[in-house]
């Protein structure tokens, strides 16, 4: 895999934001003065007249994004995943969630790949957080192109989105020229009739390179990727525990509250098969090299292969 | 200001506060001092100062107002009631279920521009209303009106430096000086103090004036016009409570709705106020 390209999504963000300006003129950007680690910065460069820095005062940053909406202009609010959907939390609800203003919130540097940072940076909540938020949409990229299809699928939607995006970069594993991004649809990257791995942002490599292991042993994996993790492709994930009848679900996000629950309430809701949860168990990340910092909190097609080996004992 | 317009301005006013007290009579609950102590304000800026008209509540070149301290939703709903955003009867559900009046001020009822009520937060969204005006190249203005006890939330601050950087001289925020928050008195829960010295610090043209006399009002306003630079930050020294004898600087009618009694003596004593203005 010597020729694999790699890109961090926070890059692609803030790549699409450039390029994207020219076709939505309303397109502006906020920042809190992150925008060299948020890759706004790209933007800023193209477009200084349309780029705001908010210096470090996200709450203020998100209040100006739903007044600059309530005036017709689609603000995008950039900054860590940790400010955005933590710090800003109750600003998000009240003042972007609950008039439903057209506010899209570039949350970079989710998860435990932050890396070095340690855990004070390392958000694994946010999902589990703006989910809470009725009408919220949420988007989870996998790589570099559906990235940047998510920013345009934003652009084109009329309501608050959140977009989680990461520090490490990650193997492009879509297709330029086939890909298309449908919100709010998962999308089936491998069939498999034993177990179904649902996955989002940079588990969704690692999950296919774990059905690869599992099928030359015999287990056949369909591999789904969710890229809106709300509102979840109910139907979607349905067939897939009706196919397979076990699911396992892999996150770089707490396994409370985010894509596993979500697919959990979706199969209880339906058609009650096993739902095993892969991702951060309820503790605090620490500092460490990125990759590091996947392999020791399982989030890797390893763990994944050893998970689904243990799952397949659940099945009826 | 016109001695027979001025009176026109009291008048209107004191049918606004009979609004707040049917309003919060009427819901069982909400918050009459802080509202009461920003009717005169509020009556100037909707029928003198604000390019507003009730019949097109969407029109994109309109001024805007935040209702910052949205706890004081009744005023605003009375007096965009008065100037016919919906009809006056809706004040009486206001706060009941399946009123188009709730609690605190929502984007989708005619006339509101901006959800509002957890504090700190309307000044930042009028600051973005401000800003995507210059941004277009628009003449409206954008006015917040903040509680003098809100103004302890950290949010506020960093508004005040984000209006004064970006020089958002389209933006006006009044802070309702009445000086009794929930807790008791501003001074003695956790003091703002001093608010004027501290937005001039921030940047700020900082203008103090009697929200309780039309000809200051007019005065301030009109000097807030000519400020072409920076942000305006109007301190109105107010009485929580204005215009009912006895709910006038007692902080116990921050969140109290009055009872029928309460209710018949407030409205007598307004009504007796607009005859006296009338005759």
């Amino acid at each position: 895999m010597a020729d694999v390209i790699k890109k961090a999504t926070r890059e692609s963000y803030g790549e699409a934001l450039r390029d994207f300006a020219q076709e939505y003129k309303e397109l502006v950007v906020l920042d809190a003065d992150l925008a060299a680690a948020t890759k706004t910065g790209i933007f800023k460069k193209a477009y200084p007249e349309r780029f705001f820095d908010c210096g470090i005062a996200e709450a203020n940053m998100m209040g100006v994004a739903a007044g600059l909406a309530a005036c017709g202009k689609i603000p995008f609010a950039s900054t860590f995943a940790m400010f955005a959907a933590g710090r800003a939390y109750e600003i998000v609800r009240n003042s972007i969630g609950y008039p439903h203003l057209n506010v899209k919130i570039g949350a970079t540097h989710a998860g435990i790949s932050v890396g070095e940072d340690g855990a004070t940076h390392q958000c694994n909540e946010d999902i589990a957080l703006m989910r809470t938020i009725p009408g919220m949409t949420i988007i989870n990229p996998c790589d570099d192109i559906e990235a940047r299809a998510a920013v345009k699928a934003a652009l084109d939607f009329n309501g608050p989105v959140y977009m989680r995006f990461g520090r490490l970069a990650v193997p492009v594993i879509n297709d330029r020229e086939t890909y298309k991004f449908e919100l709010g649809k998962g999308v089936v990257l491998r069939e498999g009739t034993d177990v179904t791995v649902v996955a989002t942002g940079l588990m969704v490599n690692e999950a296919v390179e774990a059905a690869k292991v599992l099928e030359s042993e015999g287990i056949s994996v369909q591999v789904v990727n969710i890229h809106t993790i709300k509102p979840i492709d109910k139907e979607l994930i349905t067939e897939c525990a009706e196919k397979t009848g076990l699911i396992v679900t892999a996150e770089e996000h707490s396994v409370i509250g985010g894509l596993g629950s979500a697919v959990a309430e979706t199969v209880t809701e339906r058609n009650p098969v096993p739902v095993v949860k892969i991702g951060v168990n309820d503790e605090y990340g620490h500092s460490g090299p990125a990759v590091d910092l996947l392999k020791e909190f399982g989030l890797s097609a390893e763990n994944i292969v050893r998970t689904i080996k243990d799952a397949m004992k659940l099945k009826k | 200001m016109d001695a027979s317009l001025k009176k026109n301005l009291q008048k209107i006013a004191c049918k606004v506060r009979m609004g707040v007290i049917e309003g919060t009579y009427n819901a069982k609950s909400g918050h009459p001092g802080g509202s009461l102590s920003i009717c005169d304000t509020l009556t100037y800026l909707y029928y003198i100062k604000m390019n507003v008209d009730g019949a097109n509540p969407d029109d994109p070149a309109r001024d805007r107002l935040v209702l910052s301290k949205g706890h004081t939703a009744p005023a605003l709903y009375s007096v965009l009631a008065q100037k016919g955003y919906f009809d006056e009867i809706e004040l009486k559900s206001l706060r009941h279920i399946g009123a188009i009046l709730q609690g605190h001020p929502c984007i989708h009822i005619p006339g509101i521009d901006m959800s509002s009520g957890s504090l700190g937060q309307g000044i930042s969204a009028a600051c973005g209303m401000a800003l995507a005006g210059k941004l277009d190249g628009k003449s409206y203005n954008v006015y917040a009106i903040l509680g003098d006890g809100e103004i302890e939330e950290g949010q506020v601050w960093e508004a005040a430096m984000f209006a004064a950087h970006y020089g958002l001289s389209n933006l006006t925020a009044i802070v309702d000086n009445n000086g009794l928050q929930i807790d008791g008195a501003i001074n003695e829960v956790c003091s703002p103090e001093p608010i004027t010295d501290k937005f001039a610090a921030f940047g700020w043209h900082v203008i103090t004036m009697d929200a309780h006399d039309f000809d200051d009002i007019d005065r301030a306003f009109t000097e807030a016009s000519a400020v072409t630079d920076k942000p305006v930050a109007i301190i109105q020294k107010s009485v929580k409570g204005k215009g009912v004898s006895f709910m006038e600087n007692k902080v116990d009618w921050h969140g109290k709705a009055p009872n029928a009694q309460e209710y018949s003596q407030a409205m007598s004593e307004l009504e007796a106020q607009l005859k006296e203005l009338e005759g």
